[in-house]
């Protein structure tokens, strides 16, 4: 239930006005889409783990006009972003920053398959050479032409 | 060193539960953002007076330190605060500047011809613009500002008592307010 | 009165419980039969007691007995009566006694189906499952009440939060707890069988049907949430990445890799201690999932029930559970020798591979949940870790799980022939080809990734059919002799293809989100908006009263290429108690897209916001989850679980014999 009970609650300062609003959105559609494209990657401070471009919240709704008017004025994409950072911290980026804070985040589930995937390697391959080291060595030609000599005696 | 393998599930537990404790602290609010301005210097304002001609701009508050304060009628832990913000104001160690954020101005002259006025002067920010600039994510938020206008400390929520007397008149002493 | 017999009754199903919990693991140990016995009466007990309570609450939800606080804090006589019953779990005092309810459950049905299970083994699970009641039992008496009075009454009631008047909340809570606590069997045989200090294929067998059930609740329970956002929410998210939702995917992915890795147990009886650490793993997942739920560490807007004594309780009970199990496990597991040797190219090897990458991807999941909440505690920045993350690090993990899914159920055991199962695939190399170059075409190169998606998507849903068709002798045997081969082959064969062939159905859903169309436009009635080759004119919008609450609907007609279509009908609801608003859309399906229609707000002039959205495929991804599961069901009614038939199995004179899966 929590999966949804809990973002329901979220829901319920959102559905009042969900997302993007006409109003907001500008007349060039390519600008409009820089316009989104950025606005989903920011975070609604007030929401839990939401994009502005998503939340019906009010202060999202200001950080999408922000946006579009850093846009409209003719900023790039970074520089609308850090003018967004510059105000409310890196707190609002949904994809947390490479630095060395957060290099465990980046870089730990890598490693983590890394050394999952050698670790089971050396296991498997450790496993089977005791066990072949244990095992009685395998026929020779020999004594395999002999058993197939029995087995066939048998057969008859 | 097999054996040892056996213990690692334990211990990164172990590491798990005691990072819980800590984040169980009572102190601890998760929701509470340091300020990105912090040490930087305020964003500059000039904004339409509430019930004077007078704006109220941040060149204005420069030259010693001050208190700004994000308020609305509409919001009620504003109501919680208020008390704090008069009882700060009688004082008179500082001067609490009052940003009226998205407010209508009558409801805001309202607001404080009611519960009283704590404010040496009240600019409207009636599109929320300036409190965007601050980086401010729900009223009240209250910024203390040094005399060149650099935001020292920022408390988000409802300013208490305790906040005041422990973090706020301290830090005013060190930026040297009368 | 009634409210007190079911206070009285959780009370009493907590003494239950500490008998459970002990009498029976005396038993165990002193080879007393009729002391491990105690336990499946007090399991059965317990199931009676805690049933009592909640239909005491559903007693005090349906009378509307605000003396009660816990209904007069989530209910009203407005509500209908749906809700008032669905409302007893829309809390947390109540959730968390369908918890314990589902847990009893999950005993009484232990007690009652295992009669094949050696005493002592039996004793001991039911013993854990009455340490976990305990646990939670006293959680409920003394931080989360539901049976608390006040007085005098209030006159009526807060109410409901009107989202969760919905249909959604009957049964999505239900099932998710159902898979979440499911798993405490699993993890109450890993700890008997850590206490016991043996593991065989038996035991897996006996584990096996509880972890799939489990299972299979738990995917329908995540399914629905997440069906339930996309309609609600107001614009088609179905997935956010929150980490209430990551809260239910780290048990699914480690409930994912246990049903795998305890096949190996059974097979080739190795991976024993592994496998005991997912089954711990598993239900520890859920654990945690219930503290960052209900304790309020995570950003706490979400939960509706944060209190730091609740949060401290829960995790006293995590400390006591996780870190006791791990304990147990440090110390026994050493000794757990495992027997069948694999080479990495084999079945063995394709579900190590399984293991390993879900085991990494819940990892990362876990870590992209918590690490904000580290940092923080570290005093390092705050920061917020989104859906790019995921994208990023999760999502990479499952792309070669997902295309090793495909050729590992075609390798033998112990040592495959990897070049063999890849020349059988052969017509999978040209159905992904063409799916490739189609998607490719008509998307004009649209997001590589997401061609690539449902390429990947194709790959598997083909490979799974070659690999059923490859067990049947499909075209190489007379037709005849494949439809014998058909029918002896085992529902366990059948269901893994139909939970793989589920998963492809959900990937192509999942990646066809890439192609979602959106209008949001502000319409005058009689106005219209075109989207994907559809008309939607906006009738009318009437004010229509509803139960307690009043709603403006939209008429939309929508018709394509001047043929009607549908006519379709988005609300608005205002609640007039709780003074929200909520929004219903209208969606429309044909199977293979949504069409998707919210109404937003009007303006003084009276025009409407219209949020029109048109989604390929995304019904697929429920869809799949839905297979995913029923592949679940089907190979749980495999004869081998069956209750006594498990060790009798053996082919029918004259049937065709049919290799083992």
């Amino acid at each position: 239930m929590r999966a949804l009970l809990a973002a329901c609650l979220l829901l319920a300062m959102t559905v009042a006005a969900p997302a993007v609003e006409p109003r907001e959105k500008l007349p060039d559609p390519a600008q409009e889409a820089r316009a989104r494209d950025i606005s989903s990657g920011l975070r609604c401070l007030v929401c839990q783990n939401e994009s502005i471009d998503d939340s019906g919240a009010e202060l999202a709704h200001d950080i999408r006009v922000f946006v579009r008017e850093r846009i409209a004025a003719g900023d790039n994409n970074r520089q609308v972003v850090d003018a967004v950072v510059s105000r409310y911290g890196s707190f609002v980026l949904l994809k947390p920053p490479v630095e060395p804070a957060t290099y465990l985040l980046w870089f730990g589930p890598p490693v983590l398959v890394l050394i999952g995937l050698a670790g089971t390697f050396v296991w498997v391959s450790r496993r089977r050479a005791t066990a072949t080291a244990a095992e009685p060595a395998p026929l020779s030609a020999e004594e395999q032409r002999r058993l197939q000599g029995l087995l066939e005696d048998q057969d008859r | 060193m097999t054996r040892a393998l056996f213990l690692l599930p334990l211990l990164l537990f172990a590491v798990v539960a005691g990072y819980f404790f800590t984040a169980l602290r009572p102190s601890h609010d998760t929701r509470e953002l340091p300020s990105a301005l912090l040490d930087k210097p305020a964003p500059a304002f000039d904004l339409a007076g509430l019930g004077s001609d007078k704006r109220l701009t941040l060149d204005g508050l420069k030259g010693r330190p001050s208190v700004i304060n994000f308020f609305a009628s509409w919001c009620a832990p504003c109501r919680i605060e208020h008390p704090v913000l008069m009882r700060l104001a009688k004082q008179d160690k500082v001067a609490i500047y009052g940003i009226s954020y998205k407010d209508k101005s009558e409801a805001s002259t309202n607001f404080l011809t009611t519960l009283g006025d704590p404010y040496r002067q009240v600019g409207l920010d009636p599109d929320g613009r300036t409190g965007l600039n601050f980086g401010v994510y729900g009223v009240p938020e209250t910024y203390v500002l040094d005399g060149n206008g650099v935001i020292r400390k920022r408390f988000v929520g409802p300013l208490s008592a305790e906040a005041v007397d422990r973090e706020l008149l301290p830090l005013l002493k060190k930026l040297g307010a009368s | 009165m009634i409210t007190e017999i079911g206070h009285f009754s959780l009370v009493l199903a907590l003494f239950v419980a500490l008998a459970q919990a002990s009498v029976p693991l005396v038993g165990a140990a002193r080879r007393n039969l009729g002391w491990m016995e105690v336990g499946r009466s007090c399991a059965l007990m317990q199931f009676v007691l805690i049933g009592l309570a909640m239909l005491a609450l559903m007693h005090a939800y349906m009378g509307s007995d605000f003396s009660v606080i816990n209904v007069a804090a989530n209910s009203h006589t407005d509500k209908p009566l749906l809700y008032k019953i669905t409302g007893v779990w829309g809390n947390h005092e109540g959730s968390m006694l369908l918890w314990v309810f589902m847990l009893s459950l999950c005993s009484a049905a232990v007690a009652l189906f295992s009669s094949n299970l050696p005493p002592a083994l039996r004793a001991r699970v039911l013993a854990v499952q009455g340490m976990i009641a305990i646990g939670f039992l006293l959680f409920i008496l003394f931080t989360s009440n539901p049976f608390l009075r006040t007085f005098p009454p209030p006159p009526n009631g807060n109410g409901l939060n009107p989202v969760l008047q919905d249909p959604g909340l009957a049964f999505h809570p239900p099932f998710l707890y159902l898979g979440y606590v499911g798993f405490s069997v699993a993890f109450a045989f890993a700890v008997a069988a850590l206490i016991d200090g043996r593991v065989d294929a038996a035991w897996a067998r006996w584990v096996r049907p509880w972890t799939l059930a489990s299972w299979c609740a738990l995917t329908i329970g995540i399914a629905m949430g997440s069906w339930w956002a996309y309609y609600t929410l107001g614009w088609g998210g179905w997935w956010f990445w929150d980490p209430v939702e990551n809260a239910s995917l780290m048990p699914w992915l480690a409930g994912t890799a246990l049903i795998h890795s305890s096949i190996v147990v059974e097979k080739r009886d190795t991976l024993k201690s592994w496998t005991i650490l997912l089954a711990i793993m598993t239900f520890s997942l859920s654990l945690v999932g219930t503290f960052l739920v209900r304790s309020g560490v995570l950003t706490s807007v979400h939960s509706f029930a944060s209190d730091p004594a609740r949060g401290t309780f829960i995790l006293l009970l995590l400390i006591a559970a996780i870190g006791g199990s791990l304990t147990l496990y440090a110390i026994r597991a050493p000794a757990l020798k495992g027997g069948g040797l694999f080479a990495p190219i084999s079945r063995e090897g394709s579900l190590v591979l399984n293991n390993v990458l879900l085991s990494c991807g819940c990892a990362t999941v876990f870590l992209g949940t918590l690490y904000p909440l580290f940092l923080d505690a570290m005093g390092g920045p705050k920061l917020s870790v989104g859906f790019p993350f995921f994208n990023r690090t999760f999502v990479p993990m499952m792309v070669p799980m997902i295309i090793a899914l495909g050729v590992g159920p075609l390798l033998a055991w112990k040592r495959g022939d990897l070049i063999g199962a890849l020349q059988r695939l052969w017509v999978a190399y040209i159905i992904t080809g063409l799916v490739l170059l189609v998607a490719f075409y008509v998307t004009n190169g649209g997001p590589v990734l997401a061609v690539l998606g449902l390429g990947l998507a194709a790959w598997l849903a083909v490979a799974v059919l070659t690999e059923l068709a490859d067990r049947l002798k499909l075209f190489r045997i007379p037709f005849n002799d494949s439809v014998k081969r058909a029918v002896n082959l085992p529902r366990a064969a059948y269901g893994m293809s139909l939970a793989h062939f589920g998963l492809a159905v959900s990937v192509a859903g999942f990646s066809a989100s890439a192609w979602d169309r959106e209008a949001i436009e502000i319409v005058p009635i009689g106005g219209s908006v075109a989207l994907a080759g559809y008309e939607l004119r906006l009738d009318s919008v009437d004010r229509v009263p509803g139960s307690n609450f009043i709603a403006d609907q939209a008429t939309v007609r929508v018709t394509s290429g001047g043929a009607p279509v549908a006519l379709m009908h988005p609300s608005r609801r205002f609640f007039t108690l709780q003074k929200q608003t909520t929004s219903e859309t209208a969606i429309r399906t044909n199977l293979l897209s949504d069409l998707y229609v919210a109404l937003g707000e009007s303006d003084t002039a009276g025009n409407w916001t219209l949020r029109v959205y048109w989604k390929p495929l995304v019904p697929w991804i429920w869809i799949g989850c839905v297979i995913m599961a029923a592949g679940g069901m089907v190979s749980l009614s495999d004869r081998r679980w069956r209750v006594g038939v498990a060790r009798k199995t053996r082919v029918a004179p004259g049937a065709v014999p049919v290799a083992g899966e």
